[in-house]
């Protein structure tokens, strides 16, 4: 057995280090380390509520909209206020321009450049794939920076500006839309549908969400091939190299979702945790919930609730290797993103492909993808469903005492905030982020987190410095390190 | 002209902006200008040891470094140890490789409030001792000292903003590359004066409400938000109201007030972001350079003369009463 430590790992949002056990050249153990700490939960301590729509949207400058809105939602919810129906479907267009921004960030960006890579010249799709996604000079850059751009002329509209607004309230949007800016966004929505239908999925935004299973998945691929656009490009790539059974977490195969996209009490995107083994759908309460410091540089002893956690540095203690806790549900691994989502939505082809191989590599870019092509539409009708002239923020007080939980999705999955507010002061506020239940180190009963579970197995030679089946693992979750340790 | 971009302890939210750049896109715009990336963590290719490498050559010398970029607080906690940033891969805090590389660079940029001045990671009672680059706060000094100079003879160049804006990172990337940045081309707190020496509420949409001190009241109100929603845009230095932000957008304009992000120590305003702190009634954070008793008075004048339209509408989510029209011919 051999023991390395890998970083600095790029194109990752954040800070990550591994720790990697090999034997014949696969990894038999890994262990994630988030190096970086910030102290928020510390920060938020002794302010007044309505400072933490200030603060937390700069835990994370990537989904910077997903913490205003779990904020926004766990402040509503110590409030009792509810948004109007226009305040709601702003809210939801802020967070689904965000959510589909970063799928595309993490596709074009940050996953797909390392197909591009040297050591993979002599596949047959190299040449078209350096062509396409090469880090920086490959011509796919060169159109999506533009799209995504204009895209996010939702967010200047709806937002102010992006990373970092205060439109979103508990009681809605403090940005009303008017007539012309309501004709405007359903717009730039149809324009950014265009684009996604001509350059990503080479096809129509519904015939990729109607494709209900894998075989139809590849029925559809083999029609065209690969040149058919940047998702079939992907389709190619992963079929001959097997991506789907690599990074599969043999023992997380629980599919967190906590719902996302409210409106009128309805979640568009169901909650639930989707059970791999036994193919059913378990109910999600946040009670379930605990977080666990043993193998993280924190003071305190055994797993806590949220609302009852508490959040202090302890570099001294000698079982930590990680500024990440350990979240549990019901005292067990879950996994979470886009593909969780999917899977607890329903979805014929994302609950197939978990059938077939759990979530793995290939299953949670598809579950990306796939995401972008059900959302767009339904933005469309939020955005045509606005009613200029109609309220879009309801004014209310906060109470001096009160506990409140907000519960949505980001881009990377299940989100959650919970504050405590005594003499109208926040006097514990607590974060679990996507990332921390994907990345979150072992917890007391020495049970591996998610991603690494995932890792074991992967193949992972000596020579090889940094090897390249380890670090597709790694960014099939799309990590955003910033908030794990926020 | 060689770029070397760090992350520390932020939350890669400059980065996220920059992506957002428009005619040209971020990548378009430093090609055309001549800017190479040595190493931006969201960009290239290079991971570990290879990323390590190009530090490495760029201590020794071996690759120039023209331009140390930094994004995020420089954690130098606990106990100034570092131990809260280490750069993943190697066991050394970030601060020693930051202290490292702005030895050789030829300019040091901050990129944010944070690496610039501490910023948000700085807030309550900096539970990691973060600072910026050359100031704790409003104090010079930061992790780099009050008399660092790169070896362009520049004090750091703090392109200051939560986030910053693309514009302003690339501006300055590009004058940096084109012609250079003189001394006098920064202000008193290093921030590049072409976007500093404006104030936010210079081509503010809400200056008619201002005007007429015809103010907001609550989340989603029209009106000015000077008088008791927190708005410091009278104060704050940027041109955000004259550069739009994702094609359409600013803070006031978002329907929220501006919280000052490009100052030192915006994350601590001593109140709570959304309330005007008042002495008697009257805002204590005035326009800076407008004498009280001026503001006062002119203020009471003009509030006696808002007209209908612009009262009503102050205190709606959309205007209720619409310009009247009149004929405008010469009579």
């Amino acid at each position: 057995m051999s023991r390395r430590v890998l970083g600095p790992f790029n194109r990752v949002e954040g800070d990550l280090e591994l720790s990697l056990d090999t034997d014949d050249g696969v990894v038999s153990a890994a262990r994630v380390n988030s190096p970086l700490y910030r102290g928020f939960e510390q920060i938020l301590e002794g302010k007044v509520p309505a400072d933490a729509l200030v603060i937390v949207p700069r835990i994370c400058g990537i989904c910077s909209v997903s913490q205003s809105v779990a904020a926004a939602t766990a402040l509503a919810d110590a409030m009792g206020v509810t948004p109007p129906p226009n305040g709601a479907r702003a809210t939801n267009l802020m967070l689904a321009t965000e959510n589909l921004a970063d799928h595309l960030t993490h596709f074009y960006l940050f996953f797909m450049p390392d197909f591009a890579r040297d050591a993979y010249a002599g596949a047959p799709w190299f040449a078209s794939a350096e062509a396409r996604f090469k880090a920086i000079r490959g011509a796919a850059a060169a159109d999506v920076l533009p799209a995504r751009a204009q895209f996010m002329h939702l967010l200047g509209t709806l937002a102010g500006k992006w990373p970092h607004t205060l439109s979103v309230q508990p009681g809605g949007s403090a940005r009303a839309v008017s007539a012309t800016e309501r004709v405007r966004m359903v717009s730039l929505i149809r324009h950014f549908r265009a684009w996604l239908e001509r350059h990503l999925f080479g096809d129509a935004l519904e015939a990729i969400s109607g494709i209900g299973s894998e075989a139809a998945l590849w029925e559809w691929f083999d029609a065209k091939g690969p040149e058919r656009g940047d998702f079939a490009r992907f389709l190619g790539i992963a079929r001959n190299l097997r991506l789907d059974r690599l990074g599969r977490c043999e023992g997380g195969e629980r599919y967190l979702s906590h719902g996302n996209y409210v409106f009128e009490g309805e979640r568009l995107f169901a909650r639930g945790v989707w059970d791999g083994v036994s193919a059913s759908l378990l109910d999600f309460a946040h009670e379930d919930v605990t977080e666990d410091v043993s193998h993280a540089w924190m003071a305190g002893e055994g797993a806590c609730h949220p609302l009852s956690g508490f959040t202090q540095p302890d570099i001294a203690r000698e079982s930590g290797y990680s500024w990440c806790k350990a979240p549990r549900w019901r005292g067990e691994v879950v996994q979470c993103g886009a593909l969780s989502r999917q899977v607890v939505d329903a979805h014929p082809l994302a609950r197939d492909l978990v059938a077939a191989g759990g979530g793995n590599v290939f299953s949670r870019v598809v579950g990306r993808l796939l995401e972008i092509a059900r959302v767009v539409p339904e933005m469309e009708r939020w955005a045509l469903a606005i009613e200029p002239g109609e309220r879009f923020c309801t004014e209310a007080g906060v109470p001096d005492s009160a506990q409140g939980v907000g519960l949505i999705e980001a881009a990377r999955g299940a989100l959650g905030h919970w504050v405590v507010i005594r003499k109208g002061r926040i006097q514990r506020y607590q974060i679990i982020a996507p990332t921390t239940w994907n990345f979150s180190p072992r917890d007391e009963r020495g049970t591996p987190g998610a991603l690494e579970q995932a890792l074991v197995g992967t193949p992972a030679c000596e020579s090889d410095e940094m090897p390249l089946a380890v670090q597709h693992v790694v960014r099939s979750f799309d990590p955003c390190m910033v908030c794990t340790v926020h | 002209m060689n770029v070397l971009w760090l992350q520390s302890g932020g939350c890669g939210g400059c980065t996220m902006s920059l992506l957002c750049a428009e005619s040209p896109d971020v990548l378009a715009t430093l090609e055309g200008g001549g800017v190479s990336l040595l190493w931006h963590p969201s960009l290239s290719e290079a991971s570990g040891r290879e990323a390590v490498a190009i530090l490495e050559s760029c201590i020794a010398g071996t690759t120039p470094l023209d331009v140390l970029c930094v994004e995020g607080a420089l954690l130098r906690g606990p106990h100034g140890s570092g131990r809260f940033h280490v750069l993943a891969g190697t066991g050394q805090a970030m601060i020693d490789w930051v202290r490292a590389l702005a030895a050789r660079a030829r300019h040091t940029v901050a990129v944010g409030t944070c690496a610039a001045f501490g910023g948000v990671t700085a807030a309550a009672y900096n539970p990691t001792d973060a600072c910026g680059l050359q100031y704790d706060g409003n104090a010079a000094g930061g992790l780099l000292g009050a008399g660092y100079r790169s070896a362009s003879g520049l004090p750091v160049i703090n392109v200051a903003g939560c986030p910053t804006h693309p514009g302003w990172v690339l501006e300055t990337l590009l004058a940096l590359a084109l012609d250079g940045i003189a001394a006098a081309d920064l202000d008193a707190l290093g921030r590049p004066r072409f976007y500093a020496d404006q104030l936010v509420h210079h081509g503010c949409s809400r200056n008619e409400f201002y005007e007429f001190k015809a103010s907001a009241e609550k989340a989603s109100d029209l009106g000015c938000m000077m008088e008791h929603m927190g708005c410091k845009g009278t104060q704050a230095h940027a041109d955000c109201n004259v550069r739009p932000w994702n094609g359409a957008g600013s803070c006031t304009s978002g329907g929220y007030p501006c919280i000052s992000c490009t100052e030192p120590g915006f994350e601590e305003p001593g109140h709570p972001f959304f309330e005007t702190p008042k002495v008697g009634g009257i805002p204590i954070g005035l326009p800076t350079d407008m004498p009280k008793a001026w503001f006062v008075a002119l203020a009471a004048l003009s509030k006696s003369a808002t007209p209908k339209r612009v009262r009503t509408n102050a205190t709606a989510d959309h205007p209720v009463v619409t310009p009247v029209i009149r004929k405008t011919g010469l009579k």
